[in-house]
């Protein structure tokens, strides 16, 4: 939910999909994805479509928000028809742990009264480790959640103060024993590394909490400085130093050995999972060019090659589906060619690759140059008893990921 | 407003002729504003500063690159006077356009701001004042100023002309003051034209200007006879023959006439399109019953600096060569020929006459057709001469012959610096780490000298000038000329990245300097490329001989490791985004050189002339 919308072409007032872009729902995953965005304040490098108290007034209130979202999930309904029950489901932010376990569930509600769940669904929610506590997990778990993503970030209590962190050291942890108690068999915890001041032993210090957490699933992020954030400021300023790309290439790798030796292997460049069954099927549907539908301000959304976005604020948002109007903003309409692009630029990312011959003979070229070069496996590249080849990164690979899109799209 | 100066074929001992010389900056546009006001052909609604400075690029940078010329109605004593005035710029790549102005004149007012005293371009231009024989009317300006020393500068001047400190004018261009005494000056010294009204007719011409709407504008003074319109006129030099649509004077704007006489100045339009056709120094005169001996011409002006102008974006080739094409047509100095560059691939080697010309050009195509450029760092032209006895000449160091080298030739020059006594000691430690050779050294009063010094030219025109005014807290001023050539030990250094030479970075430097030329590419190279996803080294040679080394490390992250969810639109504009700059970058060889760091490489980061900050 980056700070600023792309530019696309109008969406319509309804809400209304092309047919092409309906044809196949059903056949392709479906996810729903609903976006909370309220805060209690703002981190300094963060630029989430994101909301304090302070900042809102009484614009919007979790109660608008709530009446907007189950607005739009029947519109949603409407829109698609037979729309088929939701595979994965996931509340993000924000901080969703702000509505407390209560509303929560009300969101869930609302998921289930448009789309109804798929059988073995998986349900994520995102939560701050200190709006969290025994009976919140308690409370989700018998609202039907079957998965939970904590913001840990770090456990050095000088990168917690640098990121704006509200929470305690301990507390991630502690969030993650819990949420566990409570019958999650399925707990994330997300870090950011390379957050200025922090050292390869803060970083280390961080992953060993992570592992003894027992989490089956970790994300660590490399810390963007991102326009028009605090942190962005700072860094102007020279109060804080740019996070430099060899620390955090030299982070990486300290993630990468220390997760694999856990038994936690990548399956996205930023994503760790301890059993193929322990992936967020929700993401990965991101990234394989599953259909989902985005609800909440800001939230994106994408239909058989169809993308929109939504209103960001949430004033504007609510008031919108008031008036029965649908919140998209703009949407835009892929191209054959758009929708190459996006194939290698998402699937390359993941430890599965992306087929060969979704390249055309340039792309096949360079990736043979780059399996040459050390940047992806060379052995996936090769078709093996007839199965086609597929480009997967090697460590090295990973950290250039985006350069070697680059090279594969020519 | 008309006067009696509207009317032409004026007789002779009624016009005067005269150009206002002076060094950069001392005052000479805004004397010609007085002027064009006290004769009244200006009022006070077509007013502006430095009227004369008629291009954008002169307004903005407050300096005059083109002389121009203006004809006024004078009085003295009850007697209606004609008189010619040429502007003319002070800035030493434009000296050519003073010359020009000189011999269409009997008089020249030699201007000296009253604050600053003689100053280099003073005396070269007093020099070629002399040459031409022309009487010289020593003025003070600038008198209104706290800071004007008149009578010191008074005393400096006279020394310099030899006349007496009371002969020396004092007006205050800003002001008015004193401006209209030296107009009747100028008409009682200026020796009126002579010439042969009845003779066949015989004009010079001294400016030729492309004009989008009227063609070729040529500026002429009349010598013998007389020039009307509907005449059929020949070039001398040429023999070419052309219809006169159209002959008029310029006070201070073009107006048409019946005709010009015996020392008359003023413009002919004749249908031609390029000012070659129209060479300024040639000699115009009828088809029938011409003249058979021309007048006394001048040499075309000769480029003293090259350099590589190249489109940032290989598709706007064809839109800068049309640019250049169009620039040429104004502007006889220029040329250029097509030349590749691996690097930078096509583009012209232009000649020009010296940097404030480059840059001046440079800008012009810039904003006048909207291209985005990037030059090569300029040089001069070498004679090379093989152990075989043949010879090269090379305006671009690319073309530096591989074979046995006898000897290099470079041109020199020969300069003028006048500072303040006190800095004598630091101009001669630079000039002599510049190669330079003392030619001799005078006082210009007790407290002020002059020093003249045989330099390389190669070694003037980068940051000499700056050099000079940071070692003489700003009070130095320089000039110089072209004086023949010298041999000189100079090698050619070749930049390599990953062993692939960048043939738009090698320089011809002395010996001496190859060691630090290398390095300061090389460090600045590693500070410009970006890092590559393998190791890039950076070599400066000289032939197979690597002088310095410096190594880009190999990139080791490129790739967006955060969450950003479903927006995936963001992330495929920004690959887009990222594909777009790639296309930016030049290849050399493996390397991706992005534009920037060309321009940057390029950029003589101390450069000598820069207009309005390099003047003194
Ligand atoms: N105080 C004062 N300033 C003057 C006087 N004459 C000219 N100036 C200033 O000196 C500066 C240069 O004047 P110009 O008339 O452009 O000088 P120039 O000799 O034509 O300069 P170039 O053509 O570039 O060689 C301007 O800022 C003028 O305003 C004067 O009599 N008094
Ligand atoms: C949707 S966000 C917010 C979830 C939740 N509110 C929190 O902060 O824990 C999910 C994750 O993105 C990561 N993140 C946010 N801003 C980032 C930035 N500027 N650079 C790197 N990672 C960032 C953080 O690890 C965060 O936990
Ligand atoms: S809590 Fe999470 S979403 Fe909220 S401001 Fe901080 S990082 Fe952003
Ligand atoms: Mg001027």
């Amino acid at each position: 939910m980056a700070s600023v919308l792309p530019t696309g072409e109008p969406a319509p007032a309804d809400g209304s999909l092309p047919p092409e872009a309906l044809r196949g729902l059903g056949s392709r995953p479906f996810g729903v994805y609903v976006h909370v965005p309220f805060c209690a304040t703002r981190c300094g490098y963060c630029d989430f479509n994101t909301y304090t108290p302070g900042e809102l007034g009484s614009a919007a209130s979790p109660a608008s928000w709530l009446d907007g979202l189950r607005a739009e999930l029947g519109l949603a309904a409407r829109v698609l028809g037979q729309a088929p029950p939701a595979d994965t489901v996931f509340v993000g932010g924000g901080t969703p742990s702000l509505l407390g376990a209560g509303g929560l569930a009300d969101v869930l509600d609302a998921v289930r009264d448009a789309f109804g769940l798929a059988g073995g669904a998986e349900v994520t929610t995102e939560a701050n480790p200190e709006s969290t506590s025994p009976e919140f997990f308690a409370g989700i778990r018998a609202a039907g959640y079957t998965r939970v993503s904590l913001g840990m970030q770090s456990a050095a209590p000088h990168v917690l103060a640098t990121l704006d962190r509200r929470h305690t050291p301990g507390r991630p942890v502690a969030a993650a024993g819990e949420a566990r108690a409570a019958g999650f068999e399925h707990v994330n915890l997300d870090l950011i590394y390379g957050t200025p001041g922090e050292t390869d032993d803060d970083l280390r210090a961080s992953l060993d909490a992570a592992l003894n957490a027992g989490v089956d699933h970790v994300s660590a992020y490399s810390l963007i400085v991102e326009d028009g954030t605090a942190l962005a400021r700072r860094v102007a300023r020279g109060e804080l130093p740019a996070p430099d790309d060899d620390v955090l290439a030299d982070r990486y790798e300290i993630i990468d050995t220390t997760l694999t030796a856990a038994g936690l292997t990548w399956y996205e460049v930023s994503n760790w999972a301890a059993s193929p069954g322990a992936r967020c099927r929700h993401n990965l549907g991101y990234w394989l060019g599953a259909d989902w539908w985005g609800a909440g301000p800001g939230a994106h959304s994408h239909v058989g090659g169809v993308r929109w976005w939504n209103l960001k604020h949430p004033a504007r948002y609510a008031a919108t589906l008031a008036e029965g109007r649908s919140p998209a903003a703009a949407r835009e309409v892929l191209s054959a060619d758009d929708r190459r692009l996006e194939r290698v630029l998402l699937e390359l990312r993941l430890a599965d690759g992306l087929p060969v011959e979704v390249l055309d003979a340039g792309g096949r070229r360079e990736a043979r140059t780059a399996a040459a070069e050390g940047l992806l496996d060379p052995v996936a590249l090769g078709s093996t008893n007839g199965a086609p080849g597929r480009c997967v990164l090697t460590a090295r690979g990973r950290l250039l990921a985006d350069a070697v899109v680059r090279r594969l799209v020519g | 407003m008309s006067s009696f100066a509207d009317t032409t074929f004026t007789s002779p001992e009624r016009i005067r002729n005269f150009c206002i010389i002076a060094h950069i900056d001392h005052g000479k546009s805004t004397l010609a504003d007085r002027m064009l006001q006290l004769t009244g052909v200006l009022d006070e609604r077509s007013y502006r500063d430095q009227y004369l400075d008629r291009m954008d690029i002169e307004r903005e940078r407050g300096i005059t690159i083109k002389a121009q010329n203006v004809r006024l109605p004078w009085q003295v004593g009850g007697t209606d006077h004609v008189l010619h005035l040429i502007d003319t710029p002070g800035h030493v790549d434009f000296t050519y356009e003073v010359s020009r102005s000189l011999a269409a004149c009997e008089g020249a007012i030699l201007l000296v701001d009253a604050a600053q005293g003689i100053e280099a371009q003073t005396l070269a231009n007093l020099y070629l004042a002399m040459e031409h024989d022309l009487h010289i009317i020593p003025v003070l300006n600038k008198i209104d100023l706290p800071a004007a020393e008149p009578d010191r500068y008074a005393a400096e001047l006279a020394h310099i002309i030899g006349c007496d400190p009371g002969d020396v004018l004092r007006v205050s261009a800003k002001t008015g003051m004193g401006v209209r005494e030296l107009l009747d000056e100028v008409v009682r010294q200026v020796p009126p034209p002579q010439g042969d009204a009845d003779a066949p007719a015989r004009a010079l011409i001294f400016d030729s200007v492309y004009d989008t709407y009227r063609g070729v504008v040529t500026y002429i003074r009349v010598f013998d006879g007389k020039i009307t319109p509907r005449q059929k006129i020949r070039m001398m030099s040429t023999g070419a023959t052309h219809e006169l649509l159209e002959v008029g004077i310029i006070s201070p704007d073009p107006k048409p006439c019946s005709g010009l006489g015996v020392g008359e100045v003023g413009y002919l339009i004749t249908g031609v399109k390029d000012v070659r056709q129209s060479k300024v120094g040639d000699t115009i005169t009828l088809e029938k019953g011409g003249a058979t001996e021309p007048l006394g011409g001048y040499r075309d002006p000769r480029p003293m600096v090259y350099a590589g102008l190249y489109p940032v974006d290989g598709s706007d080739y064809p839109v800068l060569r049309e640019a250049l094409d169009k620039l040429r047509l104004n502007d006889a100095a220029l040329n250029y020929e097509p030349e590749t560059s691996a690097a930078l691939g096509f583009g012209f080697r232009c000649g020009f006459l010296g940097l404030l010309h480059l840059e001046i050009t440079r800008d012009r195509l810039e904003r006048e057709y909207g291209l985005d450029l990037i030059s090569t760092a300029p040089n001069v032209v070498y004679r090379v001469v093989m152990e075989d006895g043949t010879e090269q000449v090379v305006t671009n160091p690319s073309d530096w012959p591989t074979g046995k080298i006898a000897e290099v030739h470079e041109p020199v020059v020969r300069t003028t610096i006048i500072a303040p006594s006190e800095f004598v000691g630091a101009i001669m430690e630079l000039c002599q780490s510049r190669r330079g050779q003392l030619g001799g050294m005078d006082y210009l009063s007790e407290s002020r000298v002059e020093l003249r010094y045989t330099l390389p030219l190669a070694e003037i025109i980068f940051d000499f000038f700056d050099a000079l005014k940071s070692r003489t807290r700003g009070y130095a001023s320089l000039d110089y000329e072209e004086a023949g050539s010298q041999t000189a030990n100079l090698v050619k250094v070749d930049i390599l990245l990953q062993g692939e030479p960048v043939d738009a970075f090698s320089a011809i430097v002395h010996r001496d300097q190859a060691y630090a030329y290398g390095t300061k590419m090389a460090t600045k190279l590693r500070e410009l490329i970006p890092r590559q996803q393998f190791e890039v080294p950076i070599q400066a040679a000289i032939g197979s001989r690597v002088i310095a080394r410096e190594t880009i490390r190999a990139m080791r992250k490129d790739v967006l490791a955060k969450c950003y969810g479903g927006d995936i639109t963001r992330k495929r504009k920004l690959l887009e985004k990222q594909k777009e700059g790639k296309k930016r970058m030049k290849m050399v060889g493996r390397v991706e050189v992005p534009q920037e760091a060309f321009v940057a490489a390029l950029s003589t980061d101390e450069t000598g002339d820069k207009g309005k900050s390099a003047k003194k």
